[in-house]
């Protein structure tokens, strides 16, 4: 007779789910539907006075050109980043991979970048661009370019384009590395004999057996860019010059924080949510059935 | 040893502890925003306080900018956990002053605490920028500031300026800058901290123009902002065309540009009188203040400035007990030998009538004329409708707006009159959001 462990218990799967249940009700769901529920709401900052208004907040964010000028901002910016870092990263993965002297070392200083905090970050990329201090904006000057994010938009988006791009080349390093040590040396070894050059090689088999690793990065990368590099936009930039730096997020922030709109804020960041719940759908489902090997 | 003497140490505290209480001290909560040496006049002032008598505490908790501080106690008060004394800065007055209920008027808790109070010791200009048009003090003036125009006296030299003799007018101001530029500060001629507060609000009322109807806010949230004058524009213009050449250099919306000024890159910083204490600690050169400029052309100009810094607000829902001590603590503060001396050393106002009395009998401003300059600005005339000081909602988010409108004018995105014109309108767009959550 087989012996085989049975649970007859109706309650105990749901006891044993009860713990992460607690922590997605506490920590996910009930924040997502306060700001779904406060969204519908005006209200002074010290919560004194209410009104219900249903969808007037919305309405309001959608007749202001401020909104969608931040909109683009945020696809600028993503889009930017997410193509510098991924490209770079490749770039740095495919050479770490070769036989090299010294790869390990390489390989630990290109991943260190990732352990510095998004402010951190920010403040010393701050240090190294501040127009009238910093050390290569006054290296910039004197190559004749007038080097000045506090009034530039465009040098500005420079600015935490870079910063951002930096912080996350580690990430995305790590990822392609690991992809590229999985690709089989046999396919690479017999097409080498074919005669196919090195770049050749790379666009033919390594780049497409890379695909699911591309895309996967390709949203996380995203949804970086969208929600991470605040701390970065807040130390260099905060939003500014003229909100050429004002994400989606940093608006929700500054929105919310420093003008007490937090019905407004509330609106803008229910709107994020369902953008990233869309991210991540499109991830489930390509990820897992249309990015084939 | 160390053993046998921690012991006694606990035994001595618990029996400290079990002897004493009824006489267990009445904490007070103060949230503030002080860095550097004026933190240390705040911790030095709770210590002074709690050493000058048994019955409270206060305790101190810096809880990082104005704006942060503003928020934390915002959010604590939500929570059901306000600090008894909040330090805000005079951008959030009429947020707090809109807050009925969270907030507890000063002349009320003065009144209910039986603490002698009186409001006309405090300076006019000082009192008036807190108190309701009834003049009922609402908030407790702590730091008070002014703008003021600081100079590099050897960099006036160097230009072949007499630094004795600064800048009076606007077109004197850019004349001076253009030949300092000349002398070797082709990067900075002159800049200003706080753009909107000097270029806008101060710049308002110190040529007696409105900032905004209804006295600038203060009879009324039905308020509409009026600055896209023509001499505002003009300002506006001239600021545009300075930094082409960098006679005039954009340096940030709030003070992180003042270092320019300490550094010795920019030789002319319009910034806070409150600015001294740093000047004092960091200038490696000869400097002086001296009163805003104006445009002669403008009828009136120069009128009188109005106040920066910030103030104390009681929060509401406390303990009548716990109100006793904040008012007690107020009148520890209001003491004229320790006003004469927080001025003395901090550079901020006196606030009472009296201190700044004391002060200037003991011929302390003969030399040092710079801490006397925002008191005479601010005392220059009579206030009128436009300059007794400004009261407007959202205004920590107004002042983005307008910054942003400004750095799109001197980036040569947009002409100083669209700029203004927009800064106007998004600016009435969040009053009118303002008037209707406080007015239901």
């Amino acid at each position: 007779m087989e012996k085989r462990v049975t649970f007859d218990g109706k309650l105990l799967p749901y006891a044993l789910l009860l713990p992460q249940l607690l922590v997605t009700i506490i920590f996910f769901y009930w924040p997502a539907i306060q700001a779904v529920y406060q969204s519908f709401l005006i209200q002074d900052a010290f919560g004194l006075s209410t009104q219900f208004v249903w969808f007037e907040n919305y309405t309001l964010l959608f007749s202001k050109p401020e909104y969608f000028h931040s909109l683009l901002t945020t696809l600028v910016f993503s889009s930017v980043v997410a193509f510098l870092s991924l490209s770079i990263s490749l770039l740095l993965a495919v050479q770490a991979d070769k036989h090299i002297k010294f790869a390990s070392g390489y390989k630990t200083l290109l991943i260190w970048p990732y352990a510095v905090a998004p402010a951190v970050a920010g403040v010393l990329w701050l240090f190294m661009f501040q127009p009238s201090l910093g050390l290569v904006s006054q290296a910039i000057r004197t190559l004749g370019f007038e080097w000045n994010p506090l009034l530039d938009g465009n040098h500005a988006m420079a600015l935490v384009v870079m910063a951002a791009t930096w912080k996350q080349i580690s990430y995305n390093f790590l990822f392609f590395l690991a992809g590229l040590q999985s690709i089989p040396k046999s396919v690479i070894e017999a097409s080498a004999i074919d005669g196919a050059s090195p770049l050749r090689r790379f666009w033919t088999i390594t780049f497409p057996l890379l695909s699911p690793t591309t895309f996967y990065l390709l949203v996380v990368n995203i949804v970086y860019v969208f929600f991470d590099t605040f701390g970065i936009i807040d130390a260099t930039t905060g939003g500014g010059p003229a909100k050429a730096t004002e994400t989606l997020v940093y608006k929700v922030f500054h929105d919310g924080r420093l003008g007490g709109d937090l019905g407004g804020s509330a609106a803008q960041s229910v709107i994020l949510m369902v953008m990233v719940i869309g991210l991540t759908a499109i991830q489930f489902r390509f990820v897992e059935k249309k990015v084939q090997y | 040893m160390t053993f046998r003497r921690t012991l006694g140490a606990t035994l001595f505290a618990f029996t400290a502890l079990s002897s004493v209480p009824a006489l267990a001290q009445v904490e007070i909560q103060w949230w503030h925003a002080m860095t550097g040496a004026n933190n240390d006049v705040v911790v030095k002032l709770a210590e002074d306080f709690n050493a000058s008598q048994k019955e409270y505490k206060v305790v101190v908790s810096y809880k990082g900018s104005y704006p942060d501080t503003m928020n934390a106690g915002i959010a604590a008060f939500r929570a059901g956990n306000a600090p008894h004394i909040m330090q805000v800065f005079e951008v959030g007055t009429a947020t707090m002053m809109a807050a009925k209920g969270a907030v507890k008027p000063v002349h009320q808790l003065m009144a209910d605490a039986g603490e002698k109070f009186d409001p006309k010791a405090y300076l006019p200009a000082v009192a008036g920028y807190y108190s309701t048009s009834k003049g009922e003090m609402l908030s407790f003036p702590f730091n008070s500031s002014s703008s003021v125009m600081w100079i590099n006296n050897d960099a006036f030299r160097k230009a072949g300026l007499d630094p004795a003799k600064p800048p009076k007018t606007w077109p004197d101001l850019f004349d001076a800058a253009k030949k300092l530029r000349a002398a070797g500060h082709d990067k900075c001629g002159f800049a200003s901290a706080w753009i909107t507060w000097l270029n806008i609000e101060q710049f308002s009322v110190w040529h007696n123009v409105p900032l905004a109807t209804r006295s600038n806010g203060i009879d009324g949230f039905d308020t509409e902002l009026k600055f896209n004058s023509p001499l505002h524009v003009k300002h506006l213009q001239n600021l545009v065309d300075l930094q082409k050449d960098k006679t005039f250099d954009y340096s940030g919306r709030t003070n992180t540009g003042e270092g320019r000024f300490t550094s010795g890159e920019c030789p002319i910083m319009l910034t806070s009188s409150g600015f001294y204490g740093n000047v004092k600690a960091n200038a490696k050169f000869e400097w002086s203040n001296a009163a805003m400029p104006y445009y002669p052309d403008a009828a009136g100009a120069p009128q009188n400035s109005t106040l920066g810094g910030a103030s104390l607000w009681v929060m509401g829902g406390k303990k009548a007990e716990e109100y006793k001590g904040v008012a007690k603590f107020f009148t520890f503060l209001s003491d004229t030998d320790r006003q004469a001396q927080l001025h003395t050393v901090s550079g901020y106002l006196p606030i009472t009538l009296a201190a700044y009395e004391k002060v200037k009998a003991s011929g302390f401003y003969k030399a040092n004329p710079y801490l006397e300059t925002p008191i005479l600005e601010l005392n220059n005339k009579p206030p009128t409708e436009n300059s007794r000081g400004l009261r407007l909602g959202n205004m920590v988010q107004m002042r983005d707006v307008w910054a942003e409108e400004i750095e799109s004018a001197l980036a040569g995105k947009k002409s100083a009159k669209d700029a203004l014109d927009s800064a106007v309108k998004r600016g009435n767009e969040m009053l009118r959001a303002f008037e209707r959550t406080v007015t239901r």
